[in-house]
């Protein structure tokens, strides 16, 4: 009987899985990063956010926008956790955005989202972290990223510390030689080296360690409610084990007078 | 309902009695879950509660979800974002709405991999096989159009894809087309009419699951042994049967709950693993993702589509005959739908006089390449239209059609079945010992 039914769970798994193919050039290679945020109890590390968080500033912000990203989500729980005052100095410190109502421009304020920027024909990196997997095999099923995630903040990582140095000149544009971008060479240049960014902590600053902070920064603006969502994910495992159980004992015992071997076993 | 002989509900007190000669509700709801059920159904007899079950979460979650998406091509993807971030329990109600459409597919393909197993589609049962495919194709359509919604780079060339399929069809194709898309691309105006579908089609679904039940409750359920209850006399039916409620109620609802448990697990830890990681980009007509891959639910089907290229020999001939008009793109259409259309006819198809797989050794090892190669359609459909690809997909459809249009007739005729069990009780008493309760007391 429960032959059958792991059979069946088996089969349901398998056939979900197949399907979880991404595409993506299989020649990039992407690290796999060892995250605070992995796995089913994987928790965002706050102090990471942050330093991620002053990367984005200092650096990413130049060119790429958090369009979707309410500033006042840095103060929330599960992500950076800054103190609210804190979160109302650095909006009005960093970003301007219009108004319509004044019909201008103004400082701004934790309700704002952060600024859309795409000047420099750079993408909206709120979704990054999920619009990209760094893992598709074996043979393009997906499988394996069943064990090491999707693989998305690990490809940002892969791709920040992937610069070989290598530049073409190709249409009027330079291509700089990345080992995790599909295709080898992307138009964005080493946008972080060793040291570009100090911490207040003094938390080292090399190009890996970099890579690896905003990488996770950029997971949370993607995902902002993980530990939320992994909570629920527990709490419904916890409960349903325990129901299965109660239903496991009552069908059992139902079924006992009709079933003669069952009984006596 | 059933014409299984039971007992039947008695109105009692004056009110019953009343009520039961004006509206007999009462009555319709006792006989629906006390039908006698054959008490030699296994496991993979469950999977109808979890995909009634499926039905009724999206439809509770896409409800809620409703009350804050935007159907607009400006503001859809951000309205989705508006429900991952600020609405309350908005990333988990969307979650369960993008998973629960994986379970329900996983469970509709077990549900129905089960019936052809165990001949289920075969007569007296082909009302209940048809209105079955009728919902499978109505899910398709709900799903297709549901993934259109969060209007992502998916979302957007996915839809593009599978309206253009329309536009293949000879002469009238790309006025059809047009009139799907109300408008000559995908824009506004498709958005606007797939949310509106998307809406309407779960509940048309709810009635025919409603029509599907009535059915199997009318020939009563089939069995792993493939044999009819007894309907010589009640007491006989009784020993084949016990009622639905509540052993089976008890027993379905804790598969459920394992099942679950399994989903939930999905949801809590990996909610975007069968998702497509383009779908987080707004769509953007102007740029076109590498491969545009549909839900893994629909990939067997893509994979059968994109099989029938232009250098097949059959396609050729078939173009040749026709003078044109059926070319490498309608062939495939065609194609596609096709290997739904076999799936829907195995009643008339399947010749062999035994009913149950179990009874068919020969029978056994074709439907276990079923599996494999429904599978193996599966990961093709994933993988890009090149070498070896190609020439596996054509190899794999071609199984898919052959099994029912040549195995599923031929074998009726050249294999020798085993002789099946005389009654669902020797059945049961062969699994489990022979009872020493009285029936259904």
């Amino acid at each position: 009987m429960f032959k059958k039914l792991a059979l069946s769970a088996t089969l349901a798994l398998a056939v979900g899985t197949t399907g979880a193919y991404a595409a993506g050039a299989s020649d990039a290679h992407v690290e796999d990063f060892a995250f605070s945020f992995e796995g089913p109890f994987g928790k965002y590390d706050q102090n990471q956010l942050q330093r991620g968080l002053q990367i984005y500033t200092e650096v990413c912000a130049a060119c790429h926008g958090l369009k979707y990203v309410p500033l006042r989500t840095l103060s929330d729980e599960g992500g950076p956790h800054l103190p609210e005052d804190q979160v109302r100095a650095y909006a009005a410190q960093n970003f301007e955005v219009f108004d319509a109502e004044l019909d201008d421009f103004r400082p701004a304020r934790p309700v704002d989202h952060f600024p859309e920027n795409n000047g420099a024909g750079a993408p909206d990196l709120s979704m990054m972290a999920k619009a990209r997997a760094g893992f598709h095999g074996p043979y393009g099923t997906g499988i394996n990223q069943l064990f090491k995630g999707m693989g998305g903040a690990e490809y940002i990582a892969s791709l920040l510390s992937g610069y070989t140095g290598k530049e073409k000149e190709e249409a009027g544009t330079t291509l700089y030689e990345n080992t995790a971008f599909p295709g080898g060479w992307i138009s964005m240049g080493p946008p972080l080296e060793d040291g570009l960014v100090e911490f207040a902590d003094g938390h080292s600053n090399d190009l890996h360690h970099m890579s690896e902070d905003i990488a996770a920064f950029l997971m949370w603006t993607a995902e902002p409610k993980m530990m939320a969502r992994k909570q629920a994910g527990l709490t419904a495992v916890m409960f349903l084990t325990l129901l299965s159980v109660l239903l496991y004992l009552t069908n059992k015992r139902l079924w006992a007078p009709h079933k003669k071997k069952a009984k006596s076993a | 309902m059933s014409g299984i002989p039971h007992d039947h509900y008695e109105p009692k007190t004056g009110f019953e009695k009343w009520l039961h000669s004006r509206l007999p509700v009462v009555s319709l709801v006792y006989d629906t879950l006390m039908i006698p059920t054959p008490k030699n159904l296994n496991w993979w007899w469950i999977w109808g509660i979890v995909l009634a079950f499926c039905l009724a979460l999206q439809i509770a979650t896409g409800i809620v979800l409703v009350m804050h998406y935007t159907p607009h091509v400006d503001m859809a993807f951000a309205s989705v974002e508006h429900i991952m971030r600020n609405v309350n329990g908005g990333h988990m109600l969307r979650y369960l709405h993008m998973n629960g459409a994986s379970l329900f597919f996983v469970a509709v393909y077990i549900h129905m991999f089960r019936g052809l197993f165990y001949g289920s589609y075969k007569a007296p049962r082909e009302i209940t096989w048809i209105i079955g495919m009728l919902i499978y194709l109505m899910m398709m359509g709900t799903a297709f159009m549901g993934y259109v919604l969060p209007w992502g780079q998916m979302s957007f060339w996915g839809a593009t894809v599978i309206t253009g399929l329309f536009g293949a069809i000879p002469f009238v194709g790309e006025a059809i087309q047009t009139w799907l898309l109300g408008g000559p691309a995908v824009d506004n105006a498709t958005l606007n009419r797939f949310f509106s579908l998307h809406y309407l089609l779960p509940f048309v679904i709810a009635a025919l699951v409603i029509v599907h039940i009535w059915a199997f409750h009318t020939t009563g359920n089939n069995n792993p042994a493939g044999v009819e209850v007894r309907r010589t006399s009640k007491e006989d039916a009784e020993k084949d049967t016990l009622p639905f409620w509540p052993y089976f109620v008890i027993k379905d609802v804790f598969a459920l709950a394992i099942v679950l448990l399994v989903f939930f697990a999905i949801v809590g830890f990996m909610p975007n693993y069968l998702g497509h990681p383009d779908n987080y980009i707004e769509a953007n007509p102007l740029a076109t993702p590498a491969h545009i891959v549909p839900e893994w639910y629909f990939l067997p089907f893509y994979a059968i589509l994109r099989a029938f290229t232009a250098d097949v020999w059959i396609v050729q001939i078939a173009s040749f005959v026709t003078g044109g008009i059926i070319d490498a793109k309608f062939f495939g259409v065609l194609a596609m739908f096709g290997a739904i259309a076999v799936m829907a006819l195995a009643p008339w198809l399947d010749t062999s006089s035994v009913r149950s797989g179990r009874y068919r050794p020969m029978f056994k090892w074709w439907f276990r390449l079923l599996i494999i190669d429904f599978i193996v359609l599966m990961w093709l459909g994933a993988m890009p239209a090149e070498e070896p690809y190609a020439s596996f997909s054509l190899i794999a459809s071609a199984y898919w059609f052959a099994y029912f249009l040549v195995i599923l007739p031929l074998l009726g005729v050249i294999e020798k079945p085993e002789t099946p069990v005389e009654t669902i009780e020797e059945d049961f008493n062969a699994h489990y010992g022979k009872s020493d309760a009285t029936p259904a007391e």
